[in-house]
């Protein structure tokens, strides 16, 4: 291994490639954020209705995706489709895993958010004989959205980050751009750190945005 | 089932079954760096003194910024580069040890805030000295507050020890792989990983149900403890929130 | 409600003549906690009820029961002779779920101690929430309505303004014009001053007054301010450990009580 040096002519050449993966990391974090907020919300009012058996199953699946390790999701989904059968390319497979992941700690924020509306709001609903859809869409969503918006903000950025993982599923995002160029040209020290100054670069800005934004919502 | 493969699963059980002490070794090792640079870097941002909070902001801020996969790559292929070479292990731990650190810290800051001024005016009043103080007031009214945030961090660290197979640590995710290409089955054994992740995990989950009982308890909160039916309270769903059938 | 108390209730139904509240022997009890204990109350059209008596008596429980906030536990209640918690299959009761209390609470309105408006809706909009989706209104028509409650509370000038920019007793008197918007023939009001600074209690008492003396609605006040039940009331009742103890015309109940309860009660509160 060579000491240390920094090659900018070579940081730059290697720019173009580490931004082609970035597209991937980007198409990754918003289809995984969409699969991740709807599934969420769903698991959320499945809980929250508390139906026999259902809502303990759904528990279950929710303390399962939180309590074991993405990488494992994503290698199980990448490993065992194929052997039933279905053939899913590596970003979508990605997708599907970082959405049920993050789907399970956003149906925490859901149901944080609506057991935080208070009990008056729900009741002046009642008294007032709003069908159960305004109830909840135009009462109670809206006030559990104020305190889940930041938050579920903060899960698209590390979605975000956490996207690297899918280089271990062939995916060709920064991260395994980074690598693939490291291991052809013997040269580490500028793809990794280039690519942790895109994340960076990503994530800080995004995150003083969801700060700015919670406390205007609180305000 | 391929042919001519006569060993299956079954006969490499004890093998992966050897990398749960690993793995929480891993991840005991780790949670112990959580906590000490959770509380410097968390202090250390609440300092009043400037020379101590932009540095620890920065710290905190630099782990924040990426994802722990990508510091371990970096720590494991550019460190050496630097003339540092961790071990393996060593790199591991110490990544994940900092990378929970600063998302601890931020915990950390809050709880230490949120004891009231007073407690400290208090206590000074009383000519009570600064680590009487820091240690025998402020410390046990801060810490129930950090507890349900390091019962997170310690399921985090199980977790990411599974990202320590990627730089060569013969753990539990790392065997599972391997058994994997082994058998070139297909994903079964990282269902039954998967599966023994969990178990951990729930285990974890009560211990730290036990410690919020202790830490509440030593912070004098009696009444939090007390598992009682829920307060007639403010929020939660009522029942006739749902369409019923009748 | 057991078997036998079914058949008990269609044998002999209460008198729902004429009433627009009826509750029959209700009794609802928190494990072992009894909060309300066999209450039998009648309220007529156009009545006005006054409920006072120590806290921890049962008395917003009553309202909440009025309102089908809360199951009895024993008991029927029915609102302009319709059962809240019971349907009628073949000339037997039988206890009924959700839906139906549904449909018995509409003739009913109720004002609450902590307001409980739509915090991200302007009064305007508290009001015509209730005006197009229960009433059908078009959205002329609810505007036009809303606009005319919250001039009657004396609010126009605040038809766009958010809770969070109003004083209590502005929002208060929101509440009450949301509550009226659905013209409900029983109004209930729970200590809806309890909550409000010194200085704003009367223009919320001045409301409730205008309403008393102006509309035909029958009401029901749980509330401290004794002097202003004496006011308004047809009819004071005395409530403690969810039994009612007193009840008669304010000038009887709160000048010569018969029950000690009673009495104590009155010294306690005109000592303070």
């Amino acid at each position: 291994m060579t000491g240390f040096s920094w090659d900018w002519q070579f940081a730059l050449q290697i720019l173009p490639q580490l931004l082609q993966g970035l597209q991937f990391t980007l198409e990754a974090t918003f289809f995984g954020s969409l699969l991740a907020f709807v599934l969420g919300l769903v698991w959320a009012v499945i809980r929250l209705a508390e139906v026999p058996i259902f809502s303990q199953a759904i528990r279950l699946v929710v303390e399962f995706l939180r309590g074991t390790p993405l990488l494992l999701q994503l290698y199980f989904l990448f490993y065992v489709f194929p052997n039933y059968g279905i053939t899913i390319p590596a970003l979508q497979t990605g997708i599907i895993g970082l959405g049920l992941y993050y789907s399970a700690y956003a149906s925490e924020v859901y149901r944080a958010g609506i057991e935080g509306v208070p009990r008056g709001q729900w009741e002046a609903s009642l008294v007032l004989g709003l069908p159960l859809r305004r109830m909840w869409g135009r009462v109670v969503v809206p006030q559990a959205m104020r305190f889940a918006t930041p938050v579920l903000g903060n899960f698209v950025i590390s979605m975000f980050k956490e996207s690297a993982i899918l280089s271990t599923i062939t995916v060709l995002e920064v991260i395994g751009q980074a690598n693939i160029i490291g291991a052809a040209t013997a040269r580490y020290i500028e793809p990794f750190t280039l690519a942790g100054l895109i994340f960076l670069a990503i994530s800080y800005p995004a995150s003083r945005v969801i700060r700015l934004v919670e406390a205007r919502l609180s305000g | 089932m391929p042919l001519g493969d006569a060993a299956t699963l079954k006969d490499y059980l004890p093998l992966l079954l050897q990398g749960i002490p690993i793995t929480l070794e891993l991840t005991f090792s780790s949670i112990i760096l959580v906590v000490i640079s959770g509380f410097v870097l968390g202090l250390g941002r609440s300092s009043k003194v400037r020379g101590i909070r932009w540095p620890s902001a920065f710290v905190v801020e630099f782990f924040r910024g990426s994802s722990a996969i990508v510091q371990l790559f970096w720590a494991f292929y550019v460190l050496p580069f630097f003339g540092i070479e961790l071990p393996p292990y060593v790199a591991g731990v110490l990544v994940l040890g900092l990378n929970g650190g600063a998302y601890f810290s931020e915990v950390v800051r809050a709880s230490f805030a949120s004891v009231p001024k007073g407690q400290t005016e208090a206590a000074a009043a009383l000519d009570l000295s600064a680590w009487f103080r820091l240690t025998r007031v402020v410390l046990p009214q801060a810490l129930p507050l950090m507890v349900p945030a390091f019962g997170n961090a310690l399921i985090d660290m199980l977790k990411f020890t599974a990202l320590l197979s990627l730089i060569t640590i013969n753990e539990l995710a790392y065997r599972a792989d391997a058994i994997r290409s082994v058998l070139t089955e297909g994903g079964e054994v990282y269902g039954l990983t998967l599966l023994i992740y969990f178990v951990l995990s729930l285990i974890f989950s009560f211990g730290v149900q036990r410690l919020e009982y202790l830490a509440n308890r030593w912070a004098g909160r009696g009444e939090l403890t007390r598992r009682g039916p829920g307060r007639k309270g403010k929020s939660g769903v009522p029942r006739w929130a749902f369409p019923s059938r009748s | 409600m057991g078997d036998s108390e079914v058949a008990e209730l269609a044998a002999n139904p209460p008198s729902t003549v004429d009433t627009v509240l009826t509750m029959h022997d209700v009794t609802i009890a928190y494990g072992e906690r009894v909060v309300v204990d066999s209450l039998n109350l009648a309220v007529k059209p156009a009545e006005k009820v006054a409920i006072i008596g120590p806290s921890g008596s049962g008395k917003t429980t009553v309202l909440r029961l009025a309102i089908g906030l809360e199951r009895p536990s024993a008991g029927s209640i029915l609102i302009d002779g319709r059962y809240m918690w019971h349907i009628e299959r073949a000339g037997v009761l039988v206890p009924a779920g959700e839906r139906q209390a549904r449909r018995a609470r509409r003739p009913v309105g109720m004002v609450f101690q902590q307001f409980n408006l739509f915090p991200h809706m302007t009064a305007r909009q508290n009001l015509t929430e209730p005006l197009i989706h229960v009433l059908s209104l078009g959205k002329e028509e609810a505007n036009h309505r809303a606009t005319d409650l919250l001039s009657r509370v004396g609010l126009a000038t605040h038809l766009d303004h958010r809770p969070a920019q109003m004083s209590g007793g502005q929002q208060q008197r929101v509440a009450i014009a949301r509550s009226l918007a659905l013209r409900p023939k029983l109004m209930l009001f729970d200590e809806v001053t309890s909550a409000l600074d010194p200085e704003l209690v009367g223009e919320v008492l001045q409301v409730i007054r205008e309403l008393a003396h102006t509309t035909s609605m029958a009401m029901i006040l749980v509330t401290h301010e004794i002097s202003f039940a004496a006011d308004i009331a047809d009819r004071v009742i005395v409530l403690d450990h969810g039994k009612i103890v007193e009840e008669g015309p304010p000038s009887i109940v709160l000048r010569e009580p018969r029950s000690p309860r009673t009495q104590q009660f009155l010294r306690a509160i005109l000592e303070r």
